[in-house]
């Protein structure tokens, strides 16, 4: 069912057919609520939405064109033969050769990874099918996953999952009825559906057996959901797990979730997303994958990231030496053919030994291949970089939770600590609760079922034991279903509570009853607090702030209870009385800062609709009100006291825009930044807060459900590490506009704008919590982000925002030894803006291992990186930040250490990976290189702590971005391969290494790292380009500050635009965008972003791999 | 049999640590409420804060007298642990209140599990302590 729901995230498409059929229901179900409710709020972004659009593309693509072929390596491609690659691509193909693409299809899991990324099932299941063509080559050996070993179980299994996938996706529909042709009949899983949930945990054997003996069958399964979906039980998912506890992937079992029945029409009428093409892919492998398989997808290099299931881990076909590997990797540049790769490479020595080891690893996933940094230089894949996919079974993989919402560092949980602390690898949940999702079901129910004694709620992963129990996946209680439960709104059936929404769907959300609540629900309140010292006039945001709230008054996200206040202040404070019924806003001054208080109690704080005309009053004559000030002092502590008192009684968000160091009164701050030694210090102070006023009161605002989000626009220091923890006890944000200016700094300008339209109508929760349930024997270690933690498992978040990540460190407790999966449940109670009460639930479950080898193939080296990020901002605050440093290269030493001396049984020279981690050092140096962290550059200090607060604070695929920039070459853009959203064709340039190799005074080159883009526009660039797209004739005449591309009536220029609005749409706040060219201002912080070079103060990619080599071998 | 300065000293000492003794209790079990979600960070710090320097206090204090009353020995047995409060105290997170502990931190796995053991070591010491100076007190009306 998720995955149905995240799979539509066009939200136009067939995507809302699943969430409506729920929803639809009468009894169980509010439809659209839910629904309508997330999308009137998030109107301006939805990366889902961005991304459903990529998914169609690369499925075009492939399709499309057969150049998918030439991704693969030249030589290995011979082997393949002409089957595998065509077979990957078009649907019908496939269906020619079943024998192949079944077992194929059916060990990539892409297909549970498919309902998570959405797009990314179609790419996988291409790939996967690439990869069994190479099973019937004689040599197996490179792809140690499910060729040989087990190739015929394996095989099979998966075929029933695909049946039952093809449902979910709609994607996959589209595809189905080539397939579905040849396909037979997949009676055997569904029928069982039921009776599995027992077996689950009781006998793996039962499952199986359908598998092996009818490969050919998972055909058909394939075409039949789009006849008949099979719902089906979690339970049977268990009894995939059973079969292959670790990496058996192939999943026999009968697909779990019902598929939306809606879904199942589309396919054969054709997609009603014209533009997506992914259903082709899909078809194919995409459903049916359910192992590991995933991992191999990712071949085509045009597939957008959150398609490729597989990492970028290509699959060798067989056992060759690294560098032939390489070869074959969609990535290797088009500069560099990968032919060139084996000359630079090892010689002949190196080869025997690799060879060597990729032979006994032979039955080894693809996640194991074995990389040797030193040699093979192009490891980019050439889009973002998936997510792996936990080696579940693939009906319940289906299920899962997509990894943008929830990710695990380790996709195989160790079964013991001794186990997790022989890895050296961190173990923790990265979150993204409150994400914008277009298609979320939505659930009311007078009775919400948990679970009686550890309180989780039911989700997919619990087992039935019968119809009238089921057995809790956390804590094991047998629970009683109730009598309400029995009863589907989906399909108006009784009797079938495992085919409930709540069963089908890792995440849902609930309206939850009176209770879950303390109180009434409060309505949404607003409070903004502005600075109006003469600094802050100086800037001129005031014009910006009122201008943008003028516009966006009417989409504040609220009902007719919404209220609203402003408070502003210099060296005193002023207070906005705007009782309704009076003429004009009356301001009210309160000079006495040390003793504050309100001067009318109840008129400062209005109901928006009631005196709308006078708010808009107001903020038409603030900016003018202040022209004149001279007043220099600050008195930000006390207007944060005055503004807590009058929100305490309703709990709300405070709005600070603060434009200067606070000076007067309580919280005053002293400037404890000496700019002379920035770059010299050895080590950086002043990490941690000078005072702990912004954190008390954060705390008293955390009791009484206020958030405060911090603007930051100053061009001077102030003190952000003891400003920001106002915002970072209170689960509030914080924005940082360096240098802000009206005139002297458009882009900035622009960028405040663009962020304050977002800021002001995304959706917002008032007074939640959030508390993370994870199965008995693990525990949560640390918290990062946001938040109060109000004891173990319980953060408390006064507001709850859509760009707001977390991450939890976990550590093992008790041995999992009897176990075959482990789940964490996130569930978030908030009160809407529409004040209802609301829980959404996302539930994520993840295999147990106990070979390190299997620890190592699930490694999630984002992930990795991104827990590393947080762990390393709170050690540089705690101890220093050359602490914090050396723990991040010791991260690396030891994860790769470890690697090699427990999991290579062959130890060969070179510095060996496996694939899963083979950017992992990368990722180390770019954060050693990061502002965050980087020492030897002249850093301010506030942009150092801001990159801090990110880094904790940041979605993951935010804050990989600022980690690891991207860089596009954009002067030769074509339509090939490109992604077709919306009726627009959005061009799909690789990336590229960020190294200065690639750069050329021939070309322009884009870098996105987040909030930035640099358009770095080349010496002797492509004239046309200079022409069509920048609009200017020649180089020189590329104006200094330019920051927004002409709108060009030129092909170039559209597709630029295009490109790079794609870019902007996936995030929630504005990029700004720079060009520049080799004597701008911004070239060096263009040339830092290039971390793979060599810089003064610190080593290049390769002089840090020697590093960790040296490390090593020690 | 004379009842000396020292032989006081013991006595004051053996009232205080039998103090000493229900404020490490204290402690465990407050912390202990933490991990199990009894109580609210905030306010659980709000109680420990305050006893921090009273508990540090009366072990110097008795560290002094028995400076004063030349039990060198004692003296000695104690010094580690003065030692450790004064480090404690100089490495406390930046407060502005008097204590130790911070209720956004205190929930982090780490240095939850370090209070609990420092809780139980000064439990134990405590005790130990508390014999030790009933004998030494014994021992120096006995002797002298």
């Amino acid at each position: 069912m998720s995955t149905a729901g995240f799979n539509s995230q066009n939200g136009t498409g067939p995507g809302q057919a699943y969430s409506n059929g729920p929803s639809q229901n009468p009894v169980a179900i509010q439809q659209l609520p839910g629904v309508s409710y997330g999308m009137t709020h998030q109107p301006p972004y939805n990366p889902m939405q961005a991304k459903a659009p990529v998914a169609p593309g690369p499925g075009l693509y492939h399709s499309g064109y057969p150049p998918v072929s030439s991704y693969q390596p030249g030589p290995q491609l011979a082997s393949y033969s002409t089957p595998p690659g065509q077979p990957l691509l078009t649907r019908p193909q496939i269906a020619g050769p079943p024998l192949h693409t079944p077992p194929q299809s059916a060990s990539p899991s892409p297909g549970p990874r498919m309902p998570l990324a959405q797009a990314t099932p179609p790419p996988p299941a291409v790939s996967s099918s690439s990869y069994y063509s190479n099973l019937q080559q004689p040599q197996p050996n490179a792809q140690p996953w499910q060729y040989n070993p087990v190739p015929a179980p394996m095989g099979t299994p998966p075929p029933p999952n695909s049946m039952s996938s093809p449902p979910r996706g709609p994607v996959a529909n589209h595809l189905n009825p080539p397939s579905s042709s040849t396909a037979p009949p997949p009676p055997p899983s569904s029928s069982t559906a039921y009776s599995l949930p027992q077996q689950a945990y009781g006998s793996h054997s039962v499952t199986q057996p359908p598998g092996p003996g009818i490969p050919p069958t998972s055909l058909h399964g394939y075409n039949q959901p789009g006849v008949a979906p099979p719902p089906m039980n979690p339970a049977v998912s268990l009894s995939y797990s059973m079969v292959r506890p670790t990496y058996g992937p192939p999943p026999t079992g009968p697909p779990l979730s019902g598929p939306p029945p809606t879904m199942k029409p589309t396919p054969a009428t054709g997609p009603p997303l014209a533009n997506v093409i992914p259903p082709p892919l899909k078809a194919d492998g995409g459903l049916p994958p359910p192992g590991p398989p995933g991992r191999h997808l990712s071949h085509y290099p045009s597939l957008p990231p959150g398609y490729q299931n597989t990492a970028a881990p290509h699959k060798p076909t067989a056992p060759v030496h690294p560098a032939m590997q390489a070869a074959p990797q969609p990535y290797s540049q088009a500069n560099q053919p990968y032919q060139q790769q084996p000359h630079s490479g090892p010689g002949q020595a190196q080869l025997s030994p690799s060879l060597a080891a990729l032979s006994l690893q032979s039955s080894s996933p693809e996640a194991l291949r074995v990389v040797n940094l030193l040699q093979d230089r192009n490891l980019l894949p050439p889009t973002s970089v998936p997510a792996p996919t936990p080696c579940l079974p693939h009906d319940l993989q289906k299920v899962n939770c997509s990894p943008e919402v929830f990710r695990c560092t380790l996709t195989s949980i160790p079964q013991t600590q001794s186990l997790l602390n022989k890895a050296k690898m961190p173990l923790g949940l990265l979150l993204h609760p409150f994400k914008d999702l277009s298609q979320l079901p939505v659930v009311t129910s007078s009775t919400i079922v948990r679970c009686r004694s550890c309180r989780t709620y039911i989700n997919p992963f619990v087992s039935f034991l019968d119809q009238r129990k089921w057995t809790c996946n956390l804590c094991y209680r047998v629970n009683d279903v109730p009598e309400e439960f029995m009863y589907n709104p989906v399909s108006r059936s009784y009797g079938e509570p495992h085919k409930r929404p709540e069963v089908q769907n890792a995440t849902i959300e609930f309206i939850a009853s009176s209770e879950y609540m303390l109180r009434p629900p409060q309505p949404a309140v607003y409070l903004f607090i502005l600075d109006v010292s003469h600094n802050a006039v100086e800037t001129g945001y005031l014009n910006v702030f009122c201008q943008s709230l003028l516009d966006n008054i009417n989409a504040l996200p609220g009902d007719s209870r919404t209220k609203i206040g402003f408070i502003t202040f210099d060296s005193t404070i002023h207070f906005y009385n705007l009782q309704e019924g009076l003429s004009q806003p009356q301001m009210l001054i309160v000079s006495d800062i040390e003793d504050i208080f309100l001067p009318t109690p109840d008129s400062l704080l209005v109901n928006l609709n009631e005196c709308k005309e006078l708010v808009q009053d107001l903020l038409k004559s603030l900016p003018t009100l202040f022209e004149k000030t001279m007043e220099t002092q600050s008195a930000l502590g006390s207007a944060l006291q005055a503004a807590f008192k009058l929100l305490s009684p309703t709990g709300g968000r405070m709005s600070v825009f603060q434009t200067q160091l606070p000076n007067l009164g309580v919280g005053a701050l002293q400037s404890r930044e000496d700019p002379n030694q920035r770059a010299s210090a050895k080590d950086i102070q002043h990490l941690s807060p000078a005072t702990d006023f912004y954190k008390k009161l954060a705390l008293d605002c955390s009791g009484q459900h206020i958030a405060v989000d911090l603007f930051l626009l100053s061009s001077r220091y102030c003190d952000l590490a003891s400003l920001g923890c106002i915002s970072r006890y209170s689960a509030g944000s914080v924005h940082y506009y360096p240098s802000y200016h009206q005139q002297h700094n458009p882009a900035q300008v622009e960028r405040f704008q663009k962020d304050l339209k977002r800021y002001l109508t995304r959706k917002i929760g008032f007074e939640a919590v959030m508390r993370i349930r994870c199965t008995k024997g693990l525990s949560i270690h640390t918290f990062h982000g946001n938040f109060f933690v109000r004891s173990t498992d319980l953060l408390s978040l006064p507001n709850v925002n859509p760009d707001a990540g977390f991450a939890v460190q976990m550590s093992i407790e008790e041995n999992l030894n009897d176990m075959q999966v482990v789940s964490f449940q996130a569930a978030l109670l908030y009160t809407s803006s529409k004040g209802e009460r609301r829980i959404r639930v996302h539930t994520l479950c993840l295999p147990v291992v106990n070979s390190l080898s299997d620890i190592f193939a699930g490694a999630d080296m984002q992930a990795m990186t991104g827990l590393l990020a947080c762990m390393a901002v709170d050690r540089s605050v705690s101890a220093s930040l050359s602490d914090a440093r050396d723990a991040l290269t010791n991260a690396a030493i030891d994860s790769l250490s470890s690697y090699r001396h427990s999991v290579l049984t062959i130890q060969q020279p070179g510095l060996l990976s496996p694939a899963c981690l083979r950017l992992f050092p990368l990722y180390v140096l770019a954060l050693l290189k990061q502002k965050a962290f980087r020492t030897g550059t002249s850093t301010r200090l506030d942009e150092r702590v801001f990159a801090m607060c990110q880094l904790k604070y940041q979605p993951l695929a935010y804050a990989m971005l600022m980690i690891h920039p991207a860089l596009y070459r954009i002067d030769d853009l074509t339509d090939e391969g490109a992604l077709n959203i919306n009726d627009r064709t959005i061009p799909q340039p690789r990336v590229l290494q960020l190294s200065a190799e690639n750069l050329s005074t021939e070309a322009a080159f884009l870098m996105d790292a987040g909030t930035v883009m640099y358009l770095r526009v080349g010496k002797n660039c492509n004239p046309i380009f200079l022409n069509q797209v920048l609009g200017v004739p020649s180089y020189a005449a590329v104006p200094d500050n330019l920051y927004l591309l002409p709108e060009l009536d030129t092909a170039e220029s559209q597709r630029t635009r295009a490109f790079i609005g794609w870019l902007k749409d996936q995030r929630p706040f504005f990029p700004t965008l720079h060009v520049i060219r080799d004597e701008s201002q911004l070239k060096p912080s263009f040339m830092q972003n290039l971390i793979e070079d060599r810089t003064e103060s610190a080593l290049s990619y390769y002089e840090f791999l020697l590093h960790l080599q040296q490390q090593i071998s020690k | 049999m004379a009842f000396t300065f020292a032989a006081f000293c013991y006595m004051l000492a053996l009232l205080l640590t039998a103090a000493l003794i229900f404020f490490a209790i204290w402690h465990i079990i407050a912390f202990d409420e933490l991990k199990t979600d009894y109580k609210n960070p905030i306010d659980q710090c709000n109680t420990l804060n305050p006893l921090v320097l009273p508990e540090y206090l009366i072990h110097f204090f008795f560290c002094v007298m028995f400076f004063c009353a030349a039990e060198w020995l004692t003296l000695v047995l104690n010094l580690p642990l003065l030692a450790y409060h004064v480090w404690r105290y100089m490495s406390r997170p930046v407060m502005s209140c008097p204590g130790l502990y911070d209720p956004t931190t205190i929930m982090n796995a780490d240095i939850l599990a370090y209070c609990q053991k420092e809780g139980w070591c000064k439990l134990a010491f405590y005790l130990l302590s508390f014999f030790y100076y009933l004998y030494g007190m014994i021992y120096v009306l006995v002797s002298s």
